[in-house]
This record gives structure tokens, C-alpha cells and sequence, in this order.
């Protein structure tokens, strides 16, 4: 049931990308994002389709995985095409009873769905080549800068990485509380929208008393092995950028250059 | 009236390689009354074979009836057949929720829709059913001890009235009265109402003394299927897949290789302290 | 003076109603007296609710005494800046699996101890793999301790107060929520510990068959020590077991029944080899057949499985 939701998760095989530290995902990650608001131009989309193509083969995950992984947002896909498509004034193409399409609104459509779409698949590269630990060591070490400004780096990090083993853990009970709740008559599914939420009571008030109870027990679990937030703490697999990183960053470097250029003169 | 397992086989995990075969051409037949036993230890299927009995799993191949009628038919109603086979799940406790003990009892009833005469009357007899007393009936089920959560929990079910009562290890993580509180009362309770009554556990002792027959489950299939003695025959073989007969099983067999004149079966306390007594002419 | 001393040692909780009021104070532990030596393996017995949780935390210093001390190595766990040295000494292992690993991969887990005490990388990996190889993890390093059965994930949270390199560890009903082999392999980790490495062992259980192979029993009721002893002093007395809310292990209590029945055996009987020996002895002593010169030829078989045979499997 809700165990298959398999958008972004960690797809184990060896590739390039599996290998590169994760600072280097994330910081592409956000470049590449970024990249897809610098151009406008279609060249600037081929570009970023180029690039994204490469990164996708190179990372050894097979499209259709991560094409699955898309499903889950189709909807909002749609919506935002619809949007843009009926919603943008200008020069007319087709009009039906009160809606119309312009040119202007097609373009609009057309370019959003094609950097959402490459927005989510070029995020799930990061997501399906980097496991969720490293990933969460990465945004501590990158966000160490922070510090100065009183942000608690380090306990964010720590609480992602406790949310991530969890919730497997809380997924498999909210599994079991609800077919212990259908085996004593209770009904999730029919009803109307209200009736439905009324129906969550059973499952959310046992689900919130075991996660409260799963988080003082590992609290106390974390104190009892010496855990006292950042400070004075080693690390057991600690971030080292190897040359293959300074490649990456290299290559990042340039084909953000070539978006700022296409952007410029195209 | 009973429930029949037809050839039933479930896998998990779909079409993919992490495909898991939970149960493998499960035939059973649970007559009315009966008082059961279902040992494995963990993942060898038992959960799994419950969660069928009430149509909360489907099985993949095969069918299930229950009183001669095919529950995953398409006009079965799947409501009514999970309040006549209630099942308990492991730390049912878990599933609390209510502002008082009462209310958490009725909520099995009410969702059948029954009056609230009925509901109440029924969680009233479900809490005595479990040896709860009144004092504990308007407080919060969270203030309970392990084991009195564990009693409302049971209620909760029982107050749907089943015909059929599983239980899913019911004296996990209890101390060791706790534990023979609950099967005593369970004990009582079948005694009283004749209702049927599986009895999940991996523990051989703990069942020994209740059970009338005893279902023991071994990687999705079942190993052995008869009467405590029978099966606990086979003490060599459960011991191979890591469960044990009772240790008066052992106490036994050991007496009778060295020479004292005691049946070898003897499955309880009682039953091997008559034996050897009457071995040693004391009785 | 021993590894973990405690000294009148008092623990009272408040329990307060919805608005937060006073009830009234609930008396956890009440006055208990411990003394473990170093290399001890000590078993604390009690019901739920006994108050023998209660006490663990107070060595692990998660809990701090209302009233009395208590000693680690010599430390007063009261003494604040000597929490941490406390806490390293005096590992824990907690009842569920579940709650108590970090890391979401075992072996990152088991480095979570030693990274927060600063140990360097080098020396975090050397002790993660000799940790994880105590307790016959080390295979599974890799895996996502989601994937584990009960019993390996609570050697995984062994392992991880090891690393740590504690002198002992108190392992607060461990066993509770396992299966009879998750009981069994765990249990088994924990006697290696104490034999091989000469850990000094505190096993909270409720199990008896657990606890044959301690050298001190205590056994808890309301907060006091109800009685204390060798196993087989503790296992002697049936009626005030069971007083307490306890039972024994099947074959002390058939021993027990034939006593009760006027059999003339020993008491305290632990083990089936036991039971049996002393049971043909009276059988053949009464049918004046002289065989019982050589305890040998009375074993029973299957001598090479003793551990399952001893404890009926249950441990």
C-alpha cells in the first residue's frame, strides 16, 4: 500500500555519479535548477535536455525507473499546463465557448511543463544516486557556513536523518494500527470528505502516541551512547573531495557558463 | 460453520524480483469450537495466515470460505465477516485511541451499527468477559498498566461478538503472571462462550497446557497439524527449524531411555509429575 | 568497591492529573542497597512494574536519585562533569529494537557511540568491525538495519555500546519483545561478553531461563530487593517466586511438583540433566538396582545439544 511510493528513492548500482561526494550533487542540483530559469531560449533547453541526458546515463539508473518515479506528479504536471495554456492573454490561436489558447499561453505551457519535468527528473538523479545519510551529510558540511548566523546545522541535519530511518519504521505501523482498526469494523474508504477525515481519528491518535513514544525512547537511546549535539563529534565516514570531484565541479562550471552565454546572446 | 482454506497460496512483492512467498498450498479446515494452536516462530507465516482468516489479505491463489461461502466473492460483505472472526493483533494495545476505556470498546460495535443500547450493553459484557474491573471503565486507556491495556484491547474485539476469536501473540512482552492471567482468562472465556479460538504464539509451552490441536507453521507451509501429543512427537524435527517441544517433553523421553517405565508423552506439568509419580509407586 | 554501587538509593516520581495538580509521589526504587563487582554477571528479576527499569537508569545516569547514591567505577553519578566519562563506562541496552538504533545502516550505528565521544575516523572503523565481529554481526554491516530480524538488530544495539568500550552495560529487558530464537541469540552475545571479554553484565529480564548463568540474582518487588542470591538459591524457593509475580523455568517447577508429591530430591533443580539424574537415582535406588556409580553412563543423550536440552529450548 503506501510502501510503493518509490519517487526518488536511493537506487543501489555503481556509477560515476553514485561515486561523487554529494556536495557536488547538491550544489549541480541547485545550478541546474537555477540554469533552467536562466535560458529562454529553446537552444537553452536543448542545452539543459543535453546535459541532463548525459547526467541520466552516466548515473546507470535506468530511465524507466525514474520515469515511474514521475507518475506520482503528472497531476500537478497537468494543472500547471492548464493554467498557463488558458489563463495567459494575447494573440488568439483557437477559442472554445469561454476559453481561449493563445500563442503566447501555448508557449508559456509548453515551457513550463518542460522545466518542472526536467526540474523533478534532474532533482531525482541527486535523490536515486546518493543515499539519504550522505545526502543529509553533505547539507551539514555545506551549510557549515551558517553556523554564524545561530542556525543548528548540525541538529537539522541529525533530525533529517532520524525522519529518514523512521519512516519506514512509522509506515509499517500505520499499516498494521489500520487493519487492526478494519478488523474492528472501522471504514476508511467510503464516505464523503468529512466522513473520512472523522475516520483518521482511530489511526492518527494511536500513530502520534507511538511516534511521541518512539522519539523519548530515542532520545534517551542517543543520550545513554554520549550524544551531545555537533560539538566535540567525529565522523566516522568523513567528506573528502577526490579529483573526480574536482572534475565535476569543472564540468558544472562550464555548462553553467554556456547557459549565462545563451542567455546573453541567443 | 467453519472456515476452509482452499489450496491457498500468497505472494508479496508483486512482479519483482523481491517477490515473497508468504504461504505455500495452505489446506485447512477450522470446525466450530475448536480451541487452536498456531506456532512458527517469526516470518514463518502465521501472521500472515491469520490476516486471511478475516479477509484482510487476499490470498493469491486459492479461496477461503467461511460457512460454506466464498469471502472474496464480489456480493460478500467483508464488514460482517470481520465481526464474526475478530482478530486480536500483536500489541493490540496499540491501537487504542479513545478518551476513556468504554468509549474504545464501543467503537468495534458501533461501527457495525448497532444501537447504542446494544453497543453499550455489549462493550459492558466484553470488559467483564476480560476480568476488568468497573473502577478502570471511565479512565483514559493510556493510565493503564501493560496488561489491563491489553484486556480493553481483547474487549474490543470481543464486543463485536465474533464466532471467532484470533488472537496474534497475546502475551507479548507481558511478565510471566501477565501472561497466564491472559491465558487464563481466554481459557475461561472459550470455556464459557464455546466460541472458537486460535491461539497465535511461538511459544510450544505456553499452548501445551490449553489447546486441543496444534498448527505448526514452518516457511509459509504447515508442518504439522494434530493433536499437542502428536505433534510434540516430533520434538526432533521442531527443534531442526528452531522451535522446541515443552521441556517435560525432554524430561520425559530422557527418563524413559534410562530405564524409568513413564509414557513419553506427557505434554504438561501435571501430566508428567502423575507419570512419574506412579513410575515411583507414590501415587 | 565494585563497578556500580548503589546506596540507599530512593527514586520518587510526582504523578500529576490533567491540570497538572499533585496527586501524589510514587516510590520507584525504595532504598536499594548494590553491589557488582567488576567481571559480575548480574541478573535483576521483577515483574512490570517492579521498579527494576527504574534502577537501570540511575547507573546509566539517565535518571538521578531522589534520595542515595550511586556509584560507576567510583564515580558519583550525581557529579555533572563526570556524565559523559559515566555514561561511556556503563553502556545500555534498551527493551525495543527498534528505538534505539540511529543509524540507517548498521554499521554507521554502531559508529555512533564512538563519533560522539570524538574517537578519530581510523580508530572509529577498527572498533566498529571488532564490535560488530563480538557479537557475529559483521556480515551485515551494510545492511539497513530495517532489514534485520528483532534479535540481530539488538545485537546491532550490543554492538554499538561496545564500541564505546564500556566496562559494563546494563541491558534493560532486552529480550522482551524477541522470539524464543532472537532470546536465545541474544542471550548467547550477552554470555560471550561477560566470559571473553570479561564486560561486567547487568540483564533486566523477566525471563528465568535467562538468567541460570548469572553469578548474582536480585529480585525486585516494589521498588525493594525481595530476595537476592545464586540462581539455584533463588530458584529453590517456588512459593515466593510466584508470590512475586515470577514463575520458573518448567523443570524446577516439576521438580517442585515431585517434591511437593514427597519424591526426595534435591532442591533448586535448574537443569533437565539434573532432574533426570536425580530422578533415576531414586528410581533405581527404590527398585535396588546399583547403576548410579558412574554419573557418566546416567547422561542423558544427545549430550552435544546440553544448551537445548538444559533449557527446553527456551533460551
Amino acid at each position: 500500500m503506501l510502501r510503493d511510493i518509490t519517487l526518488g528513492q536511493y537506487y543501489q548500482t555503481d556509477s560515476v555519479i553514485h561515486k561523487l561526494d554529494p556536495r557536488v550533487k547538491l550544489v549541480a542540483t541547485i545550478c541546474f535548477i537555477v540554469s533552467l530559469f536562466v535560458v529562454k531560449s529553446w537552444v537553452g533547453y536543448v542545452v539543459a535536455a543535453v546535459f541532463l541526458a548525459v547526467m541520466i546515463k552516466l548515473s546507470n539508473v535506468p530511465f524507466k525507473y525514474m520515469v515511474k518515479g514521475m507518475k506520482a506528479i503528472v497531476f500537478i504536471l497537468l494543472i500547471t499546463v492548464v493554467f498557463n495554456l488558458f489563463l495567459t492573454p494575447g494573440e488568439t490561436l483557437v477559442s472554445v465557448w469561454r476559453l481561449r489558447i493563445t500563442k503566447e499561453g501555448l508557449q508559456l505551457a509548453v515551457m513550463m511543463a518542460v522545466r518542472l519535468s526536467f526540474l523533478i527528473v534532474g532533482s531525482s538523479v541527486m535523490t536515486l544516486t546518493t543515499t539519504p545519510n550522505s545526502l543529509t551529510d553533505g547539507m551539514e558540511k555545506l551549510m557549515k557556513p551558517l553556523k554564524i548566523f545561530k542556525v543548528p546545522v548540525h541538529e537539522v541535519a541529525m533530525m533529517m536523518s532520524i525522519a529518514l530511518r523512521f519512516i519506514p519504521i512509522l509506515l509499517e505501523e500505520t499499516d498494521k494500527i489500520m487493519k487492526a482498526q478494519i478488523a474492528r469494523g472501522a471504514d476508511f474508504e467510503s464516505g464523503n470528505l468529512v466522513r473520512k477525515a472523522k475516520a483518521m481519528v482511530p489511526l492518527l491518535v494511536p500513530l502520534f502516541i507511538s511516534a511521541f513514544r518512539r522519539a523519548n525512547d530515542l532520545a534517551m537511546a542517543m543520550e545513554a551512547r554520549c550524544y551531545r549535539g555537533g560539538e566535540h563529534r567525529t565522523k566516522m565516514k568523513p567528506l573528502k573531495y577526490a579529483a573526480r570531484d574536482r572534475a565535476a565541479y569543472g564540468v558544472l562550471a562550464a555548462y553553467f557558463a554556456l547557459c549565462i552565454l545563451i542567455r546573453i546572446y541567443l | 460453520m467453519s472456515i476452509i482454506l482452499d489450496h491457498v497460496n500468497y505472494v508479496y512483492g508483486g512482479d519483482t524480483a523481491l517477490a515473497v512467498h508468504a504461504l505455500k498450498d495452505i489446506n485447512l479446515v477450522i470446525p466450530d469450537g475448536q480451541f487452536i494452536g498456531l506456532i512458527g516462530h517469526t516470518g514463518s507465516g502465521k501472521s500472515t495466515l491469520v490476516q486471511h482468516l478475516n479477509g484482510l489479505l487476499k490470498p493469491t491463489e486459492g479461496s477461503i470460505y467461511y460457512n460454506g461461502e466464498d469471502i472474496h466473492a464480489s456480493d460478500y460483505d467483508k464488514k460482517k465477516l470481520r465481526s464474526k472472526v475478530g482478530l486480536v493483533f500483536q500489541y493490540p494495545e496499540h491501537q487504542l485511541f479513545e478518551i476513556d476505556v468504554f468509549s474504545d470498546v464501543c467503537f468495534g460495535p458501533k461501527n457495525l451499527g448497532l444501537s447504542r443500547k446494544e453497543t453499550e450493553l455489549r462493550a459492558y459484557a466484553a470488559l467483564k468477559q476480560v476480568g476488568l474491573q468497573d473502577e478502570y471503565f471511565y479512565q483514559s486507556p493510556f493510565d493503564l498498566s501493560g496488561g489491563q491495556k491489553r484486556r480493553v484491547a481483547i474487549a474490543g474485539v470481543l464486543a463485536m461478538k465474533p464466532d471467532v476469536l484470533i488472537l496474534d501473540e497475546p502475551t507479548a512482552g507481558l511478565d510471566p503472571r501477565g501472561r497466564d492471567e491472559i491465558l487464563d482468562q481466554i481459557a475461561k472465556l472459550k470455556e464459557e462462550t464455546g466460541i472458537t479460538v486460535i491461539l497465535v504464539s511461538h511459544s510450544m509451552e505456553d499452548v501445551a497446557k490449553y489447546v486441543e490441536r496444534i498448527i505448526v507453521m514452518n516457511r509459509g507451509s504447515v508442518m504439522y497439524d494434530g493433536a499437542p501429543k502428536e505433534v510434540f512427537a516430533h520434538y526432533r524435527e521442531l527443534e531442526e527449524v528452531g522451535l522446541a517441544a515443552p521441556q517435560v517433553t525432554y524430561i520425559m523421553r530422557a527418563l524413559r531411555e534410562s530405564g524409568m517405565p513413564v509414557a513419553a508423552d506427557a505434554t504438561t506439568i501435571g501430566e508428567a509429575r502423575d507419570e512419574i509419580l506412579k513410575a515411583l509407586g507414590k501415587e | 568497591m565494585g563497578i556500580i554501587r548503589t546506596e540507599k538509593l530512593v527514586f520518587e516520581y510526582i504523578r500529576r492529573d490533567e491540570e497538572g495538580n499533585v496527586e501524589g509521589i510514587t516510590r520507584a526504587v525504595d532504598e536499594v542497597d548494590l553491589d557488582v563487582k567488576q567481571g559480575d554477571f548480574v541478573a535483576i528479576l521483577g515483574h512490570n512494574g517492579s521498579g527494576k527499569s527504574t534502577l537501570a537508569k540511575h547507573i546509566n545516569a539517565i535518571l538521578y536519585p531522589t534520595e542515595g547514591a550511586v556509584w560507576v567505577d567510583g564515580m558519583d553519578t550525581q557529579d555533572e562533569s563526570r556524565l559523559w566519562d559515566i555514561r561511556q563506562e556503563a553502556g545500555m541496552v534498551f527493551q525495543n529494537p527498534d528505538n534505539q538504533i540511529i543509524g540507517q545502516v548498521v554499521e554507521e550505528d554502531v559508529g555512533f557511540g564512538p563519533e560522539n565521544m570524538g574517537v578519530p575516523t581510523e580508530e572509529i572503523w577498527a572498533r566498529v568491525e571488532e564490535s560488530l565481529k563480538a557479537v557475529g554481526m559483521y556480515e551485515y554491516r551494510k545492511y539497513s538495519p530495517n532489514k534485520l530480524s528483532g534479535g540481530q538488530k539488538q545485537r546491532v544495539s550490543i554492538a554499538g555500546v561496545i564500541a564505546m568500550h564500556p566496562k559494563c552495560i546494563i541491558l534493560d529487558e532486552p529480550t522482551a519483545m524477541l522470539d524464543p530464537n532472537g532470546r536465545k541469540e541474544v542471550v548467547r552475545a550477552v554470555r560471550a561478553l561477560n566470559d571473553v571479554e570479561g564486560i561486567t553484565i547487568v540483564l533486566i529480564t523477566h525471563y528465568m531461563e535467562e538468567i541460570i548463568h548469572a553469578n548474582r540474582v536480585f529480585v525486585m518487588d516494589q521498588g525493594r530487593i525481595a530476595m537476592q542470591g545464586t540462581p539455584r538459591e533463588i530458584f529453590s524457593q517456588v512459593e515466593r517466586l510466584k508470590e512475586l509475580r515470577l514463575d520458573v523455568p518448567q523443570v524446577t517447577l516439576l521438580a517442585y511438583e515431585l517434591k511437593k508429591s514427597g519424591v526426595d530430591l534435591p532442591d533448586g533443580i535448574l537443569t533437565a540433566e539434573e532432574l533426570v539424574r536425580a530422578l533415576t537415582q531414586v528410581y533405581h535406588g527404590q527398585n535396588d538396582i546399583n547403576v548410579i556409580t558412574d554419573p557418566g553412563t546416567e547422561e542423558p543423550p544427545r549430550r552435544d545439544r546440553s544448551d537445548v536440552f538444559g533449557l527446553g529450548g527456551n533460551l
